[in-house]
């Protein structure tokens, strides 16, 4: 009798202890991670120097010593950070918005419709993901500056030659994406296609299927696509850098170049990256459950 | 006209004077300013240059002159030589006997030292006309290590990029190397492999084996205002900070003599014409950067960002670097021992080749096999671009 009550409670106490050691392991990893970004905003409130010499001991992770708020008022004295914040909202949300849009009809067209070539059109869809940007970057400048556009001057329409120095310049190079197509096409293939044959019945067209039926299903594609979207979109630095000229057109990922001079401000380093910083955790904590399923279903890191 | 000086508010704040004043003083011109920030200006001019949009007026780093007016992006600045024989000879910028950029400053490097802190360890205070020889300086070094300092010197090994080059070159020109033969800018060998330049980074292996220096940071001359070391050797940017934490017992030094006489790099950012400009636009471009290179320009520049100015005139009536001014040191330092890096459109290549090289043997690598494949590398993307038409 004893040893059959013994065992239960042995066991319940070996669970209790291994409990015990993954929430502090869970805790430990959860502390690890978070110093990057305590450092970030408690390094915003000290002078430079006093980050520098903070840096050696636990002080680097405590609002200890001189604190205050002179480089946030030294980031605005140097960056227009407003206007580069709405810059990098703008080109962001339409980045995702038409992604969404133009990726999901082409996965769709690429999994449910049956053309000649399908399967080639989507290997080189495919392909388009093993070429780094940056090998195409000097080109797609080159093609960029020799497109046609046409703008507003003076109540008028004229036509013109270049795209540089534009919000379009920064957006529709990269709406459609390959890794999108391809998930959505994934996801797509998924979806019975006897809903599209029953619809085809009832007499809708393809069109009518795809945001009746393919897109009131998809939810994890188009959450998954617009988080890993999100993130490139908002940290873009190198094309901007290539294609915009003009202040008022720079996201905030270029402004970080204005504290690197021949010295560095670190403490308005940290304070323009811990502005530019909230609004990637607002969406992240808006989005937190979408955001893990997405990077578990599509097998990569954000 | 483009800057490099987004983020910049002293620099901003004087070329919009000047700007302004120019746009007043005539009416055939406008000047309107760009400004980008340093870090990604380079990639903002290449990538201009190949959709055909660049600036007229553009500034530039000067050792990357050449590589720009080779590539022609650059026209020959044709300023009257009244203005350009003023101004300081690291200031100008010239390829195959043109000048294609001129500066309206100057930077400077030297080594700080605490007063105090020599005397106690009983070094010697070097002078401009007697600098430490490299025997000197490694006492200086053990006397300081043994005085208490974990890493008595601070080389600024923590940064990167073109630092290395225009931070280290120098001494090893001191000791008779260089990063090429500039005679004939074709090839290093003989130059950064020879015994001079084995002889130089053998000493720069042992800085860092005998624990005189480190790469640890931070970048920046931090580490010398908490006295965590004797000695930095870092530039005029610096300074006026060291001056207010370090007070009067601050000692600007001259650079170390290798051999071969103390040197300092020279040569910094500089205007340019591009070639993307019309003949008329040229007029103007050349119009304003006549206008621009006034003495008072050039001193209100020089104290806005506590660098040398580039004439001489400048320099005398600058709050910083005139006769009585606090880092007048730097002035004659910058005249005495500056050195302007090789005019050579292979720069690009030639410095990030030093700089990994220097950094393998700073971390353990046997010099003159690292030294040979540096050469190598150098050689091949100079023959591969056909001299680079030399």
């Amino acid at each position: 009798m004893a040893r059959s009550h013994d065992v239960p409670h042995a066991e319940r106490q070996l669970r209790r202890r291994r409990r015990v050691w993954s929430y502090l392991v869970l805790t430990g990893l959860a502390v690890f991670f978070l110093f990057p970004l305590v450092f970030m905003f408690v390094s915003s409130l000290k002078p430079d120097g006093q980050i520098l010499s903070d840096t050696r001991s636990w002080r680097a992770f405590l609002p200890a010593g001189h604190i205050s708020l002179d480089n946030y008022k030294g980031v605005f004295a140097r960056v227009p950070v407003g206007r580069f914040l709405f810059n990098s909202i703008l080109v962001t949300v339409l980045i995702v918005g038409l992604g969404l849009v133009v990726n999901s009809m082409a996965g769709f067209a690429l999994s449910r419709l049956r053309w000649k070539g399908r399967s080639l059109v989507l290997s080189l869809v495919i392909a388009t993901l093993i070429v780094p940007f940056e090998t195409i970057a000097v080109p797609m400048v080159y093609w960029v500056a020799h497109l046609p556009t046409l703008l507003f001057q003076d109540g008028s329409l004229v036509y013109d030659i270049g795209w540089l120095d534009s919000y379009k310049v920064q957006i529709i190079p990269f709406v459609a994406n390959g890794f999108s197509v391809f998930l959505f096409a994934q996801y797509f293939s998924t979806i019975p296609t006897s809903l599209d044959e029953a619809a085809r019945i009832d007499g809708a067209g393809w069109f009518t299927i795809y945001r009746r039926i393919i897109v009131p299903l998809s939810g994890p594609a188009f959450a998954t696509v617009a988080i890993l979207t999100f993130l490139p979109a908002w940290n873009q630095y190198l094309w901007p850098s290539m294609v915009v000229q003009d202040e008022k057109l720079r996201p905030v990922m270029v402004g970080m170049q204005y504290f690197f001079q021949d010295t560095t401000a670190w403490g308005e380093v940290m304070a323009y990256a811990s502005m530019i910083t909230i609004p990637v955790l607002v969406v992240f904590l808006a989005f937190q459950r979408a955001f893990v399923s997405s990077v578990a279903a599509s097998g990569v890191k954000g | 006209m483009w800057t490099h000086s987004a983020g910049n508010p002293g620099e901003l704040a004087v070329y919009k004077k000047i700007i302004a004043d120019f746009n007043a003083s005539q009416n055939k011109y406008q000047v309107v300013q760009q400004n980008f920030p340093q870090g990604s200006y380079n990639d903002a001019i290449t990538s201009a240059a190949a959709a055909h949009k660049l600036p007229c007026l553009m500034d530039m780093d000067g050792p990357i002159m050449p590589n720009w007016a080779w590539a022609g992006y650059l026209q020959p600045l044709n300023l009257p030589s009244s203005l350009t024989d003023s101004l300081a000879p690291t200031t100008v910028g010239r390829y195959k006997d043109k000048i294609y950029s001129a500066g309206y400053w100057d930077a400077a490097m030297a080594i700080f030292a605490r007063k105090s802190v020599l005397t106690q360890a009983g070094v010697r205070i070097p002078t401009v006309d007697q600098p430490w020889t490299l025997d000197e300086f490694n006492e200086a070094n053990a006397k300081l290590k043994a005085s208490g300092y974990n890493t008595p010197l601070d080389l600024g090994a923590a940064d990167k990029g073109e630092w290395w080059s225009y931070a280290y070159s120098p001494m090893l020109q001191s000791t008779g190397g260089d990063l090429i033969d500039r005679t004939t800018t074709k090839s290093a060998d003989g130059k950064l492999n020879g015994p001079d330049a084995v002889s130089f980074f053998t000493w720069f292996q042992q800085v860092f084996k005998k624990g005189w220096a480190n790469n640890n940071g931070p970048v920046g001359n931090q580490n010398f205002i908490d006295n965590k070391v004797a000695l930095s050797y870092t530039g005029v940017w610096n300074a006026q900070d060291a001056l207010d934490k370090v007070g009067s017992d601050l000692l600007i030094l001259p650079p170390v003599d290798f051999g071969h006489g103390a040197k300092i790099g020279g040569g910094s950012w500089q205007w340019g014409i591009s070639t993307a400009c019309g003949k008329q636009q040229s007029e103007g471009a050349r119009a304003y950067l006549e206008y621009s290179f006034q003495d008072k320009y050039l001193t209100d520049f020089a104290d806005s960002q506590v660098v040398i100015p580039s004439t001489a005139t400048a320099a005398a009536a600058s709050k910083y670097f005139g006769p009585n001014g606090s880092l007048h040191e730097f002035a004659v330092l910058s005249q005495k021992f500056a050195l302007a890096r090789p005019a050579t459109p292979g720069y690009p290549v030639v410095s990030t080749t030093f700089e990994k090289a220097a950094k393998d043997i700073m971390n353990g690598a046997d010099v003159k096999s690292t030294l040979d494949t540096a050469v190598r590398a150098i050689d091949s993307d100079i023959s591969s671009n056909n001299n680079y038409g030399s």
